[in-house]
């Protein structure tokens, strides 16, 4: 097929959106590699588990092929999920991380490694505050750090427990990279069709996935938690005509055991790729942007949601309106914080 | 030209609730063994009290492919009164597995002490040979550097038909979530002789014992009821859908009058860093 050039999706009028940061959307028919890993972090150790991202670099470098320009760690995984009142033990500030990052890829990879670009879930402390966050993250020669999303849909019901421990962010951002417009959402962020829908209305191209997801429900070939992810990821993908990039925690916690799964999903909805639920693995796979055109031209959804976006907020805003303000409450209610990002300011 | 409808409906799907895909589950307990002892603990070895029933046998059988066998101890404890049947089904579980194998003999610790409690009921002596074993077992750990396995099923921790800090006590439970009928599904699958899966089950601490007379219903109804409980249905809705109300009572009944027996001492709460309610420290940290 005939590769299409970014221009084509410019007429659709869904893509382009002004880069703050002055980086350019992907260029055409240059594919992105893409490398979605999964391991079991050692509770609590951050040392132990910046040594296990140094193994995935490593096991990259040797690996045939270019190094990838992206790769993806999960949710947590520099302390693993459930650490209860310990957040703040295992907490690192997004700055702290960065630079962590950066010296394990100079010892894994020598010190004059091409630069590339990582996504990795960790808990983050700012400010007095903890969070549950990815950060996105250039790393390299002129490294920085492009973002830093934290968790808005803090996992509070059943085995989970996120909002007694950490604050709720309170923003979904897209943002430029050397590789394409893009959004994070972390774990259940993802399960809520209004979040992946601001994602690919900011212009998100790519929506990066790390998550956490305890498996349960064995009466099937696969743990019922893993059929619901590729559904919600594929429907999600298919819907906005983005690519979905999917990285699973993995291991046993407490007994609770990580379905890891890590997956992309095709801007058609199209399952490309799966890591297995229950073993690291690197699932290495290239993306062409220019897939997105054909997919949002073949499947206009975005561009019609887009069309009957001023309707439908009119009526989220009614709904809204009917709904009860937060006066005084909980923290994640009252202590509004208004500030994005450190990184995006 | 009138309209020809074809009337659909939901394919035949199993409305087995409890239905498992022992396959998957093998594999998931058999992960979850190696990561919560050998990962998580840096422990090898795994100690199983073999009583020559169906959970400690899916246990033994477990606990042998995530270990492998000679990492492996089953130690059975009988008593005086206990059944001929339960040994014979004991070695046959050791042999089946090919783990290694010790007899404890618990009757002269239990009797060396109810020598001193003469009107100990048959329930107070149950507690007291679980309590017994439970010493045995967790001193064979301490010998061989392993870790206690918990035999305990999901139907038993519900109905609390365990001995508190008896048999309960181990702190890794690879069968903890399935109810009992699970666990003979499970056992199928793994292999675990069928004489053992088919007789009926007992805590055998009384001769002639078995559980469900203990309880008073067959766990085929009572696992069938517990799951539509836990999954948040009420008792009228439970015995609308078909089940005989005094079941439905009666295991609504054991798991409510049974809910400390899940927990860990009730402790009064003095300062603001009181262990487990303030101070949260996962189990793995």
């Amino acid at each position: 097929m005939k590769r299409r050039t970014q221009r084509l999706i410019k007429p659709l009028g869904l893509v382009p959106r002004p880069g703050r940061s002055g980086a350019r959307s992907p260029k055409s028919g240059r594919p992105i590699g893409l490398a979605l890993v999964q391991f079991a972090p050692v509770k609590g150790d951050v040392d132990a588990n910046l040594g296990a991202i140094g193994d995935a670099l490593a096991a990259l470098k040797r690996d045939a092929g270019p190094f990838p320009d992206v790769v993806v760690f999960p949710e947590a995984c520099l302390s693993g999920y459930f650490v209860e009142g310990a957040v703040r033990e295992v907490a690192l500030t997004s700055d702290n991380l960065f630079k962590s990052l950066h010296g394990t890829a100079a010892k894994a990879l020598g010190a004059s490694h091409r630069p590339f670009d990582i996504v990795a879930g960790f808990y983050e402390a700012d400010g007095g505050k903890l969070y549950n966050s990815a950060l996105y993250a250039t790393i390299g020669r002129s490294g920085a750090i492009r973002h830093v999303h934290r968790k808005l849909f803090l996992a509070t019901y059943g085995v989970f427990d996120e909002e007694r421990f950490v604050s709720r962010g309170r923003t979904i951002e897209a943002f430029d990279t050397p590789h394409g417009r893009a959004a994070i959402l972390i774990c259940e962020d993802a399960c809520h069709s209004l979040a992946t829908t601001i994602a690919a209305l900011r212009g998100a191209q790519i929506l990066y996935i790390p998550s956490a997801s305890p498996g349960r429900g064995l009466e099937d070939a696969e743990p019922a938690n893993v059929r619901l992810w590729r559904d919600i990821t594929r429907v999600a993908a298919a819907e906005h005509g983005i690519f979905i990039a999917y990285s699973g925690l993995l291991g046993f916690e407490g007994g609770k055991g990580f379905t890891g799964s890590s997956r992309l999903i095709g801007p058609f909805g199209d399952l490309r790729a799966e890591a297995p639920f229950d073993a690291p693995a690197i699932l290495r796979v290239d993306v062409d942007p220019v897939d997105l055109a054909a997919a949002r031209a073949a499947l206009p959804m975005l561009g019609d949601l887009e069309a009957n976006l001023a309707e439908l907020t009119a009526m989220l805003d009614d709904e809204a309106a009917l709904r009860p303000r937060p006066r005084r409450s909980n923290r994640s209610t009252v202590k509004v914080d208004r500030s994005k990002p450190s990184r995006r300011r | 030209m009138k309209t020809s409808y074809q009337i659909v409906r939901p394919a035949e799907t199993s409305d087995d609730e409890l239905r498992i895909d022992p396959a998957l589950v093998e594999r998931w307990l058999v992960r979850f063994l190696r990561d919560e002892l050998v990962v998580a603990r840096n422990i090898k070895k795994a100690v199983v009290g073999v009583s020559g029933g169906v959970d400690s046998a899916v246990v033994a059988f477990l606990c042998a492919r995530a270990l492998g066998p000679k990492n492996v101890l089953g130690v059975r404890m009988p008593y005086a009164t206990s059944s001929p049947t339960s040994a014979k089904h004991g070695r046959l579980v050791i042999e089946e597995t090919g783990i290694d194998d010790r007899v404890v003999d618990i009757t002269a610790a239990v009797d060396g002490y109810l020598a001193q409690a003469p009107d100990a009921g048959a329930q107070r002596r149950g507690n007291v040979m679980a309590r017994v074993r439970m010493i045995a077992l967790f001193d064979q750990s301490a010998k061989i550097g392993g870790l206690p396995i918990g035999t305990g099923n999901k139907s038993e921790r519900m109905f609390g038909y365990f001995t508190w800090h008896g048999d309960d006590s181990p702190p890794i439970n690879p069968i903890g979530d399935l109810f009992k009928t699970q666990v003979w599904a499970l056992a199928r699958h793994l292999g675990v002789p069928r004489a053992i899966i088919e007789k009926p089950a007992t805590a055998d601490l009384i001769r002639g014992q078995t559980d469900e007379d203990d309880l008073g219903i067959s766990y085929a109804q009572a696992d069938r009821i517990l799951s539509r409980l836990l999954s948040g249905h009420d008792v009228d809705d439970i015995i609308a859908s078909g089940f005989v109300a005094k079941d439905v009572l009666l295991v609504k009944r054991r798991v409510d009058a049974t809910h400390w027996k899940r927990h860990l001492a009730t402790t009064a709460m003095i300062s603001n860093t009181a262990i487990n309610e303030f101070y949260l420290r996962p189990v793995d940290y």
